[in-house]
């Protein structure tokens, strides 16, 4: 009971820390809270879902269709909605009332959308359930198979932030977007790549979720709060702090289903967030980072 | 003369910099210090320590013979300390006479009505900006809004005033004008501690000096005498040279 | 003069009930909650810029309280212990929470309210055994209308003297510049908590009035987050730092809101969120400041632009 729940409380991790990633990405890079993040996320659900039902095509191949467009969602929103809001605020303390207020606007028009098209029943498709045996207990194919893409892409993503010289200029941004002007590097453009980089991130994490978990139009809202409580207990703009808290949250919400109670998990994941919050502010593990 | 402000060995670390360290300095009623030093020697980080902006990590702060050490910015404020920013800083939102009012309403006499008004145009009158009292303050040309700051630190009626590099970034004719408005002041009898780099302001406004270097004070008397102190002299040449 | 005039709006405001029949009185109460509402969220969030997102947490509270001591106390008593767990709430998340910054704060006040939720459901749930509860009281739609009106009276008489006095000059500051505020001598802290205890206490009556409304009370009921995105989004839309500006948002967007839920029920996130896109993009300070405005320049008065500020 004890190592199922352990390897179950992984696996869910992993796919939280990939949700969070992009969030934090567009938070720390592009300075965008975005609160439609959660809704991002279910486009692609519902689209890796209609892909694998209607077409028949699996949902990895359905995660390489969606990641570019997630990027470029990203790329026009933040080109349409929130270039002008940072131009009229001219880098005053505006900009982040604004930003929230534009990103809730959004929530809810794609929020409706969704409703309108898809309707408010609980969507889901069956895809590799079957169990495996890991270390004398069983996990789902498809849970597996999402924990092992999501460390692969956030790994992945960690290196290239090390590594390459883009990587390195959004980290620039990130940590002080008021001089990386300084060394050359193109703030509003770097801002936009990030905030489109957090966009692909959401729909991998849309398209993995949906291999193992039922959604509906309107479970954004937790999807969005999910992330945050990541982003905010790694830090925002830290990668590996984002994949430790990642996995904590997955480990907290399935102990508390698994051993007090399944009715709490949702209270027991606030807590921790609102906890967080009032402890560590700037994260667990430091504020800066990459 | 009374002290008005005493510092007990004052220090501030952040992380592993001591920004200032183990500063003792005794201010009486009635004196203008300029506080000089190199960029990076601690001296706004000390203005901060006594407005209470920060607190210190070692150390005690008296304010007119009371402990104010670790106080908030608003008790230190209500003893009667008004300070301006280095980053000068105005309420944007706000009229000009707003923007003064605030002072005079929070600090320590906490004026209302007919009493606040008097004090509020009697400081605007002060600076200049009488007519314009009605105007918000983000419509404000850079001296205007030095003015508009100086008017509100003024309109508490504080013992001690902190001006942190007032004078900086005024060009030669609104420099004058500033200096003016500072002697001005000296006559009412302020106490005023400034911050500042302008070497001809210092020896025409402040009769003593002190001097901070890597967080500590390696100075401190009538200004002649410190401004040619070969240490003093040292540690401006040495910034010069690195 | 403005007293009369006020007193004269008020009781015109009370005989309304009397002309509409029960569909108009039951909006006539809708229409009051949501104008207090908006006036008392904006009390605190106008003028310091905290957004909060729990107005339903307050008010799902309120109406949970009557929920559950209607049976065993008088109806005032009720509605005092309401008015007095909204505060201690208050105190407690205010003491707790007002030192977080920006969007720290809205995320907080947004999971607080779901916080309450799951917590009131699984006590209603493993602890009493029973999701919902009935409300038994002898008010009537125009009973609880008139309380509103009272409540949303005192509410702007409230305001306006915050406004004038002392304290809403230091809100005011404070919304500027915070660390001006402080050496200024404003106790930031004290501030803060005063107007959001207060603000939070009134918009917890407002539920505990409104229970009786619905007989049968559920947490997904009192606690649908859409009463805190719509309170929010009225208070911007009229302007959140004018003493109107909350009553001119709430009034027309209820109106609207019940008029496009009833043609487009399947619709009705969509509009709330081009809503709140209009707000930002097109009235970033509320119709009254977008009206003033054009009033000015037709006065041949060109309207200045606020300059950026200085520092971010």
């Amino acid at each position: 009971m004890f190592l199922s729940t352990l390897f179950l409380g992984l696996v869910l991790g992993g796919t939280y820390a990939l949700l969070a990633l992009g969030l934090s990405l567009q938070y720390g890079i592009a300075r965008i809270m975005n609160l439609a993040y959660g809704e991002f996320m279910l486009l692609a659900c519902f689209a890796v879902t209609m892909m694998f039902t209607s077409w028949g095509l699996g949902p990895l191949w359905g995660l390489l269709v969606v990641v570019p467009l997630g990027y470029a969602l990203g790329w026009i929103i933040h080109t349409v909605m929130m270039r002008p809001l940072i131009k009229r605020s001219g880098g005053g303390g505006r900009l982040e009332v604004d930003t929230i207020l534009a990103t809730f606007g959004l929530l809810f028009v794609v929020q409706g959308l969704m409703l309108v098209t898809f309707g408010s029943d609980f969507t889901s498709y069956s895809y590799l359930d079957r169990g495996i045996g890991i270390l004398g207990t069983t996990i789902a194919a498809n849970r597996l198979i999402a924990f092992v893409v999501s460390l692969v892409i956030g790994f992945g993503l960690y290196a290239v932030l090390i590594r390459t010289r883009w990587g390195r200029a959004l980290r620039a941004v990130a940590l002080a977007p008021g001089s990386a002007y300084l060394v050359g590097i193109d703030v509003n453009k770097l801002g936009r790549q990030g905030f489109a980089l957090g966009g692909a991130l959401a729909a991998a994490g849309g398209a993995l979720v949906s291999m193992f978990q039922t959604f509906s139009a309107t479970d954004g809202v937790v999807f969005t709060m999910k992330a945050l409580i990541v982003v905010i207990m790694g830090g925002v703009g830290n990668i590996l702090g984002a994949l430790i808290a990642g996995l904590l949250l997955g480990l907290a919400e399935t102990f508390v289903a698994a051993f007090i109670d399944p009715g709490l998990t949702m209270a027991a994941t606030y807590t921790m967030f609102l906890a967080v919050l009032l402890w560590r502010p700037t994260g667990l593990f430091g504020k800066a980072g990459g | 003369m009374s002290v008005l402000l005493e510092t007990q060995g004052l220090t501030k670390r952040f992380g592993g910099l001591t920004a200032v360290n183990g500063v003792s300095l005794t201010v009486k009623r009635g004196e203008v210090l300029g506080l000089l030093g190199p960029n990076g020697s601690g001296k706004t980080t000390l203005m901060n320590l006594i407005s209470g902006a920060l607190k210190s990590s070692e150390g005690a702060l008296l304010i007119n013979g009371k402990d104010m050490t670790g106080a908030p910015p608003h008790r230190i404020a209500k003893s009667g300390v008004a300070r301006t920013f280095q980053l000068v800083k105005i309420l944007p939102s706000l009229t000009l006479e707003e923007n003064v009012m605030v002072p005079a309403a929070f600090g320590p006499d906490r004026l209302w009505g007919k009493a606040l008004k008097a004090q509020v145009a009697e400081c605007l009158a002060m600076v200049g900006l009488n007519a314009r009292a009605g105007q918000q303050a983000s419509e404000l040309t850079y001296i205007d809004q030095k003015r508009l700051e100086l008017a509100r630190a003024l309109a508490s009626a504080p013992k001690l005033l902190l001006l942190d590099e007032w004078l900086a970034g005024l060009n030669p004719t609104e420099l004058h004008e500033g200096i003016r408005l500072i002697r001005e002041l000296e006559q009412t009898g302020i106490t005023i501690i400034m911050v500042e780099h302008i070497m001809d302001a210092v020896r025409a406004l402040c009769p003593r000096c002190a001097v901070m270097n890597s967080g500590t004070l390696i100075a401190d008397g009538p200004t002649d005498q410190v401004l040619s102190d070969p240490h003093v002299v040292a540690a401006y040449l040495g910034e010069e040279d690195a | 003069m403005t007293y009369i005039l006020s007193a004269l709006g008020l009781a015109a405001l009370a005989v309304l009930p009397m002309l509409f029949g029960d569909y108009g009185t039951g909006m006539l109460v809708g229409l009051a909650g949501y104008v207090t509402l908006a006036t008392s969220w904006a009390m605190f969030s106008g003028p310091t810029r905290y957004i909060s997102l729990a107005t339903v947490a307050f008010f799902g509270v309120g109406a949970y309280t009557v929920a559950v001591l209607n049976e065993v106390l008088p109806y005032p008593l009720v509605l005092l212990a309401a008015a007095g767990i909204g505060a201690t709430m208050a105190l407690l998340v205010g003491l707790s929470t007002l030192r977080l910054a920006g969007i720290y704060f809205v995320i907080f006040t947004f999971g607080l309210a779901e916080l309450v939720r799951q917590l009131i459901t699984w006590f209603e749930v493993n602890v009493t055994g029973t999701l919902g509860r009935y409300i038994f009281l002898d008010l009537e739609a125009k009973h609880i209308y008139w309380q509103l009106l009272a409540l949303g009276a005192a509410t702007l008489a409230l305001s306006a003297w915050i406004r004038r006095s002392r304290l809403g000059l230091a809100l005011r500051v404070i919304g500027d510049d915070e660390t001006v505020a402080a050496h200024s001598g404003i106790n930031l802290a004290r501030t803060k908590l005063v107007l959001f205890v207060a603000s939070s206490t009134i918009i917890t009556l407002v539920g505990a009035i409104q229970a009786p409304r619905w007989v049968y009370v559920e947490p997904s009921i009192v606690f649908n987050p859409t009463v805190s995105f719509l309170t929010v989004i009225m208070a911007l839309l009229g302007g959140a730092t004018r003493l109107w500006g909350p009553l001119f948002g709430a009034v027309p967007l209820f109106l609207l809101f019940e008029w496009l839920s009833a043609r487009f029920p399947d619709h009705f996130s969509i509009l709330l969120g081009l809503m709140f896109m209009a707000v930002v993009y097109a009235l970033p300070d509320g119709v009254l400041a977008a009206l003033e405005k054009f009033r000015r320049k037709g006065n041949g008065n060109s309207a200045t632009k606020p300059a950026k500020e200085a520092n971010a």
